[in-house]
């Protein structure tokens, strides 16, 4: 049978069991609707963070940045796992004793509502960057593997979406990103344990990669690259470092990351989650570097300095979607593959080689059918929860808090739900007209993340004297030079200050804010009593009363 | 609580958290990138150690750091009486 074919099946069950969970899971109530009814248990919260959290960038483009990469690729390795310990120890426990529904809400609490507007216009702005990465991700595995064209696949997907956003809000998303999780994740471990075995004899990715990465960096030495597993190749040490702390302090400043911590049922369930999270995504993140070793490899292997006429029928496949090109320069028939861009005659897309590695390596049909669905697993719930925040943040947060406070809870409901629908068909037509290449975009909306809220929310919490004016100036000054600073060197041909690269100044923009915002709290009065016994209540876990008893203290 | 326990706990908490973020910096800062190429030079398995840590070791330890931090705070809780009530049936592993 095919791999069409398999592929439909898969695709056509996981959906199906995805719209099952959504019927299943709908909700009445915007407590429901913004935090699953704070009734989620930890493990079940863990794996729906760590499915809302890897996104089409993690499943789809991460291991292939890693394997033309090398080292380099560690960035996003460390990055995007380290920030789960600063959410952990920082953020999470603290912002669930609070125990409202969104960022912007803590913002607005414990500083001003002017806070809460800075927070809410930089919620939807990094949320935008983000979703429209996943929407890329959506089309590529339509096109390439259901012979439809992109714009069906993202209203399929998207449709999906709607059906159980809509719905279910919080509640359905978490309980579809469960799922979405199961099936990832078994869908990134079956290949790279049959190819580990296959490569080595050791079927643990693991362990063995090590082995045909020693192989690997002799394959480049001969072909004139620098050895896969040098560092500070493509990044200097400099960059290096600000790029992961980036990443870091934008992973623990992501509002829908963040947010997720609010489902939990208790102080302590948010600390164990933060632990699944990680767990789970931990299981992902380190089969990542072993499998880039073993497609890079694999492809080297066949591809390099072989007859085009002998190349099997996957590589006509890619050709065909344009995210691999081989333009024979010195027409000799053979595939030349070099660091020069003058004699190589090969271009492969980084996003391709997670879906390419199985028929890479001649997996059978069921097995790429598999990963398809994985793939498109971990962009619908990346979405889901994405579109999550921005509905919330226009309906509860702007609509609830600052327009309508006398809205009753039905009205609210609807407003919740009306502006997920329109976020969702917002969202789609991106993917249709999509913006550039899928992790560098996502990077990006790390850097706006780091330089806006972390710094803000952790003054909040750990400093009783951090107070409104200062929270406003550190918030705005961080995202805009942020924000200046991508633009300016991205698009307008600025030079680079000390070779900082865009992706690595949003480390400095959270810098920046933590300096504006203890400077400006330092040459203003001190919040007034009441917000300091909010920071109080926050830090213990129960027996410490709150300023708002009726929210607080469940 | 006691303002003399509310201190207490917080500067129990605190006290873990900077060890633990300690940690966390070598792992991966200071192992996984300052010192990544003296940490090359020794190959176990087939890995250089620095590439090792930048790719694997640092994760597996940020794992582990965030299960000691849950786990001490459950005890923290417990001996300074701000555990949450049963009914809340909060986690467990």
């Amino acid at each position: 049978m095919s791999t069409q074919f398999w592929t439909w099946i898969f695709v056509i069950l996981t959906f199906g069991t995805y719209i099952t969970i959504a019927w299943r899971s709908r909700v009445k109530d915007t407590k429901g609707f913004y935090v699953a009814g704070q009734g989620v248990p930890t493990v079940a919260n863990g794996a729906a963070v760590a499915a809302d959290w890897m996104s089409a960038a993690s499943f789809l483009s991460m291991a292939g940045i890693i394997a033309f990469a090398g080292y380099d690729g560690s960035v996003y390795l460390m990055g995007w796992t380290g920030g789960y310990v600063l959410l952990a120890l920082l953020l999470a426990p603290y912002l669930r004793k609070f125990g409202k529904y969104t960022v912007p809400d803590f913002v607005g609490d414990r500083y001003s509502d002017t806070a809460r507007l800075v927070a809410v216009v930089a919620a939807i702005f990094v949320s935008f960057t983000y979703v429209v990465g996943q929407m890329r991700g959506v089309g590529v595995v339509f096109s390439r593997f259901l012979d439809t064209t992109v714009t069906v696949g993202i209203m399929v997907g998207m449709g999906i979406v709607l059906f159980y956003a809509v719905l279910g809000g919080m509640k359905g998303i978490t309980w579809t990103q469960v799922a979405q999780y199961s099936v990832l994740i078994v869908a990134y471990l079956i290949p790279a344990f049959a190819i580990a075995g296959q490569l080595t004899g050791i079927p643990i990715p693991h362990v063995s990669f090590g082995r045909v990465m020693t192989e690997l960096n002799a394959i480049q030495r001969e072909l004139g690259f620098d050895e896969y597993s040098s560092p500070f190749v493509r990044n200097s040490q400099l960059n290096v470092f600000l790029i992961t702390a980036s990443l870091m302090i934008g992973t623990a400043g992501l509002p829908h990351v963040i947010v997720r911590f609010y489902t939990t049922r208790s102080v302590r369930a948010a600390r164990w989650s933060a632990f699944w999270a990680l767990f789970f995504i931990a299981l992902l993140y380190t089969t990542a570097p072993a499998v880039g070793v073993f497609a890079k490899y694999n492809l080297l292997q066949t591809v390099a300095e072989q007859p085009r006429a002998d190349m099997p029928a996957w590589f006509d496949g890619w050709e065909e979607t344009g995210l691999l090109e081989h333009t024979d320069l010195n027409d000799d028939g053979i595939i030349q593959y070099t660091p020069d861009e003058a004699t190589n005659e090969l271009r492969i897309d980084n996003d391709i080689m997670v879906l390419a590695t199985p028929e890479v390596a001649g997996l059978p049909g069921p097995v790429i059918g598999l990963v398809v669905a994985g793939g498109l697993a971990a962009a619908l719930s990346t979405a889901s929860g994405l579109l999550l925040v921005i509905s919330s943040s226009v309906a509860h947060d702007f609509y609830y808090r600052r327009m309508r406070p006398d809205a009753t809870e039905k009205q609210r409901l609807l407003v919740g739900r009306l502006t997920m629908a329109g976020a969702v068909v917002i969202a789609g037509y991106f993917g249709v007209n999509p913006p550039g290449f899928v992790a560098e975009v996502v990077a990006l909306a790390f850097g706006l993340a780091a330089a806006s809220f972390f710094p803000t929310i952790v003054l909040g919490i750990f400093w009783k004297r951090a107070n409104a004016p200062g929270a406003v100036a550190g918030m705005a000054t961080g995202l805009t030079l942020t924000a200046a600073y991508m633009v300016g060197v991205l698009y307008l041909g600025v030079e680079p200050i000390f070779g900082i690269s865009p992706q690595g100044i949003g480390a400095i923009g959270a810098l920046i804010n933590f300096a504006v915002t203890i400077a400006v709290t330092r040459a203003t009065p001190p919040p007034p009593e009441h917000l300091q016994q909010l920071v109080d209540s926050v830090r213990y876990p129960s027996g410490v009363d709150a300023v708002t008893p009726e929210e607080i203290g469940r | 609580m006691t303002e003399d326990a509310k201190r207490a706990y917080w500067r129990r908490n605190l006290r873990l958290m900077v060890a633990l973020l300690s940690i966390w910096f070598v792992v991966s800062y200071l192992f996984g990138i300052l010192l990544v190429e003296t940490f090359n030079r020794i190959v176990i398995n087939d890995f250089p150690l620095g590439f090792w840590f930048a790719q694997q070791g640092s994760i597996v330890a940020f794992v582990i750091l965030i299960g000691i931090y849950a786990w001490r705070m459950d005890k923290l809780d417990e001996e300074f009486g701000v555990a949450e009530a049963r009914h809340q049936r909060g986690g467990g592993r």
